[in-house]
């Protein structure tokens, strides 16, 4: 077990799962936000393009859009984001990992605007804010309080979907996982480890979340 | 009293095949208050929005102080600025504390600087009485409270008209008459306001005219003190026998 701990990297293996979460959080967090938006603007077409997004990307299986980022984009279409091809991975990974969630954002901060009602709107309009201001000032603040904990949920969901970035051969913590258990003997415990190390960064996350859903929810 | 502020003419809007506003004609002069009273569902609320353009019309036209509504965009905003309008539920900003809420306006619409905005809507929620509330959020204040400072938002603007539907209705009783004391007042300040309300004192108490629409038709408008003692048309008669008798 000593041994495991030494010979193998796996704070940087961890590391590499953080970098992997944020940036797709990112990503997942104003990609998302952008399709709410359209999903609920006037414009037909622009709803049209956010509602066959989300369910094109809901209901694609994550595995796939990462194996056909690299076998598709990469390798047959010669999309390479990095010359460095582990830094052309870990791109592909995140942009993945962004574009997946970005569905699930999408919703939630659309049950987030569910929340505003119509009244907001129509006085923010009366007041002689343009389309664009009552949205900024009004609506999306409203709707993004409305929408913490679904929004938390995502990330959560986010940070365990990483581990499928292994499947590309992004180094992370499952790709660490994997080649221990492959490489030793008597790895029951380097499950445990792993298994401590995801509660370790979700956990908290979890409960700040609720915490913070409660502290900004708008009270009407 | 000069140029009417607000004119509409021959405006006609249908909620599908409801005809809600049927060929309606009026003049609001500047400084004018004009009640607008009639049965539940004869388009009062939809007159009122149709005013500010909260509701498209399909025929017809309105202008507000010789200008005709714009369609959308930058124009519209920019009219609309200059038109208040008080809303039953009040419609304050649920996340923004009621200074905020006064002075969003000003700073974005009218681009006036924080200091001086502030400034202004300080003056204004002293003169509707809620000044100490100034930093609470509006859920912590009472409803005749949110009412007074909505009063305030649409002041903030210095708007050419101001547009009141039902302001009390959603209120309790005892709050009624704060709101209303600020309507009066801003009425004796020479405010140009279209109210719809079935508040049979504030109507003899400021206004100048009563409008009295049904099934989406102005039917008969006269001062307060005519219509109310002497109704014209059958429809009027009738519905003040209703409302009066409680
Ligand atoms: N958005 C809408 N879509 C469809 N019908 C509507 C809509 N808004 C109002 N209506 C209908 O139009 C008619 C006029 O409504 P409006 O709200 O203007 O009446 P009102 O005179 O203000 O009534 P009340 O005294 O109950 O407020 C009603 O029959 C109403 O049901
Ligand atoms: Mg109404």
């Amino acid at each position: 077990m000593g041994d495991i701990l030494s010979n193998y990297d796996i704070l940087g293996a961890f590391w590499m799962t953080i970098k992997l979460s944020v940036l797709g959080t990112v990503g997942a967090l104003v990609l998302g936000t952008v399709l709410a938006v359209m999903r609920v603007s006037p414009v037909t077409t622009l709803r049209a393009i956010g509602t066959s997004y989300v369910n094109v990307f809901r209901n694609t299986p994550l595995t796939l859009l990462m194996v056909a980022s690299i076998l598709g984009m990469t390798y047959i279409l010669g999309m390479s984001l990095s010359d460095d091809q582990q830094t052309n991975i870990f791109r592909w990974a995140v942009i993945v990992l962004s574009v997946y969630h970005a569905a699930f954002i999408c919703e939630a901060v659309r049950s987030g605007f569910n929340t505003v009602p119509v009244g907001q709107a129509e006085a923010a309009r009366s007041i002689g804010l343009s389309f664009g201001q009552s949205l900024t000032q009004v609506i999306l603040p409203q709707a993004v309080r409305g929408s913490i904990a679904p929004v938390g949920s995502t990330i959560i969901a986010l940070i365990k979907n990483s581990t499928v970035a292994s499947v590309i051969g992004v180094s992370d913590a499952a790709g660490m996982m994997a080649t221990i258990v492959e490489n030793e003997t008597g790895t029951f415990g380097v499950f445990l480890i792993f298994a401590v190390g995801f509660v370790i960064l979700t956990l908290p996350l979890g409960m700040a979340f609720t915490a913070m859903s409660r502290r900004l929810a708008v009270r009407r | 009293m000069g140029e009417p502020l607000v004119v509409m003419k021959d405006v006609n809007k249908h909620f599908g095949d409801l005809h809600v506003l049927r060929d309606i004609n009026l003049e609001v002069a500047s400084g004018e208050v004009v009640i607008v009273i009639g049965p539940s569902g004869s388009g009062k609320s939809t007159l009122c929005r149709t005013i500010n353009r909260l509701e498209t019309f399909e025929s017809g036209s309105i202008t507000i102080d010789g200008d005709p509504l714009p369609l959308e965009g930058k124009s519209l905003a920019r009219l609309r600025a200059d038109v208040g309008m008080v809303f039953q539920s009040f419609n304050l900003f649920a996340h923004k504390t009621i200074l905020e809420n006064v002075t969003l306006g000003p700073i974005k619409v009218r681009k006036e600087k924080k200091a001086d905005a502030e400034r202004h809507a300080m003056e204004l929620l002293e003169r509707v009485g809620v000044a100490l509330q100034a930093d609470k959020y509006p859920a912590q204040l009472s409803g005749g409270q949110q009412q007074r400072v909505a009063i305030a938002r649409s002041l903030a603007m210095r708007p050419k008209v101001m547009l009141f539907d039902e302001p009390t209705s959603a209120l309790d009783p005892e709050m009624i008459n704060e709101v209303l004391d600020v309507m009066v007042q801003l009425a004796k300040e020479g405010m140009t306001m279209v109210v719809v309300t079935h508040e049979m004192g504030f109507a003899r108490k400021a206004a100048n005219r009563v409008v009295f629409m049904a099934d989406g038709q102005i039917v008969e408008q006269a001062p307060p003190s005519d219509f109310f003692t002497n109704p014209q048309s059958d429809r009027a008669k009738d519905f003040l026998g209703k409302i009066l008798t409680h």
